[in-house]
């Protein structure tokens, strides 16, 4: 048997598939968002130990860290698509480029807004140039970059191309470009490098917190999909199938 | 090989010293905006003394980044770049060409003239000499990957300020250990070689590698 991995890149076949999936997608991601909150808000410890003691406040990392990791794991489905995009040269990967850059930018925005509403109890300030917030700050300009990039050009053809090659640079600079921040001074890189080590993190704080991830990341595929359906209709709109689709939703 | 890239050179500096205008406002742009942080931070030597390697460095990031815009622009009004892709020459070849000529008029003097803006900060010896040889590693890594903004924005409106949207950020790893390098000169000279091993890495990696990301956009620009 030969599979045919082409089948779904043709957006006509992908579209009702997509439809189909979004409903399921947006119940699990409802689902887990309120089970995490739920678990991360009332049913966790209310204090944080260790060597820096933190109170209530802190639960804010049951939004702060789901909606970081979700913004870099965003950037790098983004960059992905965009090389295969490239690569094969298939219409719908540039298509899933485009509507994944939005999502992943409003993440990286919900990481720093939760950021700077944790910083003011615990460092005295919404701001500091802590290395992960001015990380993500620069993760938040290399979104708008593509989107801004992607939108400029009115041609679909090179804006796809032309936004992709540019996530791809990204991605290769996005390693340089953290390593200058977390360690801005070579001599003494040991000594400042961070740790963030999920292992480190207690049982009863990291599951809801992945609990969390996965119900942003059902939400991800729901409004990539959702996004992707308009891009695939406004795209294919000289196509019949899509004449069809529209007269079937407006009768419907 | 060689002969191209020579050729390219030669084309674009001749070109350019015809029209030496081009080449002067970059450089007062540059000399402008630093001379304008003393007026608005006030101008007392210490606290000049602490801000002037990373004024220094944000000013020629934004001189080399204006004069990006010119990389490619006049080159594709008059259809000559159209001309260059049809060559049969490697065009990554012809882009590095193009952008080392860009660095000679552009970059280098940004270098020649940091010591006179460096004095307005009061700057010392060693720092002047720090900050001279980080800008000379330092600017051409800007140069380059400048060059991939502005042929992914080739001939777009308001391509200007979209590119420095796309590459400042882009910048960051330059500014960052260019700028500090010149602040540690200051405590411990020797610190300053980890600076300058990793400034010369940007160098080695932006050279092999941006030129063909630039020749890609510019395809993907031009197609």
């Amino acid at each position: 048997m030969t599979i045919n991995w082409f089948k779904f890149a043709s957006p006509a076949a992908f579209y009702p598939i997509a439809g189909r999936l979004i409903p399921w997608f947006s119940r699990v991601a409802l689902a887990l968002v309120l089970i995490g909150l739920f678990w991360g808000f009332f049913l966790t410890a209310d204090q944080l130990g260790g060597s820096n003691p933190q109170k209530e406040y802190y639960r804010i990392i049951y939004v702060h860290v789901p909606a970081a990791w979700m913004s870099m794991w965003l950037y790098l489905v983004l960059a992905g698509w965009s090389a295969i995009g490239l690569v094969f040269n298939t219409r719908l990967s540039f298509m899933m480029a485009k509507a994944v850059a939005p999502t992943g930018a409003i993440f990286t925005f919900l990481a720093l807004w939760t950021g700077a509403l944790w910083g003011r109890p615990s460092w005295g300030t919404y701001w500091d140039w802590d290395p992960r917030l001015t990380s993500e700050l620069l993760l938040f300009f290399l979104y708008i970059g593509y989107i801004a990039l992607h939108s400029a050009i009115d041609d679909t053809r090179r804006a796809d191309r032309a936004a992709a090659l540019l996530a791809i640079v990204g991605l290769v600079m996005v390693p340089v470009i953290f390593l200058s921040i977390n360690c801005p001074d070579p001599n003494q890189c040991a000594a400042l490098h961070q740790r963030s080590d999920p292992g480190s993190i207690h049982l009863s704080i990291l599951i809801p917190m992945l609990t969390m991830t996965l119900g942003l990341w059902s939400y991800s595929f729901a409004a990539v999909f959702a996004r992707l359906r308009t891009i695939i209709l406004t795209r294919e709109s000289d196509n019949a199938w899509v004449r069809d689709v529209i007269a079937q939703e407006t009768t419907a | 090989m060689l002969k191209v890239f020579y050729c390219v050179l030669s084309r674009d500096i001749t070109l350019a010293l015809r029209r030496r205008t081009d080449v002067l406002t970059t450089l007062f742009f540059f000399i402008i905006v630093v001379s304008l942080f003393p007026l608005g931070v006030g101008s007392e030597r210490e606290q000049l003394r602490m801000l002037g390697p990373g004024v220094v460095w944000v000013a020629a990031l934004l001189a080399s980044m204006l004069a990006l815009e010119r990389l490619f622009a006049a080159d594709y009004d008059d259809g000559t770049l159209e001309q260059l892709l049809l060559t049969g020459q490697p065009l990554a070849l012809l882009v590095l060409g193009k952008v080392v000529a860009h660095w000679l008029l552009t970059g280098l003097p940004l270098v020649l003239i940091a010591p006179l803006v460096a004095m307005q900060y009061h700057l010392s010896g060693t720092a002047i000499w720090v900050m001279m040889a980080a800008l000379a590693l330092g600017t051409p890594v800007l140069s380059l990957i400048g060059a991939i903004g502005a042929a992914l924005t080739l001939g777009l409106r308001g391509g200007g300020i979209l590119l420095s949207l796309l590459i400042l950020p882009l910048y960051v790893p330059v500014l960052v250990y260019g700028a500090g390098a010149v602040s540690v000169s200051a405590i411990e000279i020797a610190d300053t070689q980890p600076y300058f091993y990793l400034l010369s890495a940007f160098l080695m990696g932006s050279a092999l590698l941006a030129p063909l990301a630039a020749a890609a956009a510019l395809r993907i620009s031009l197609e």
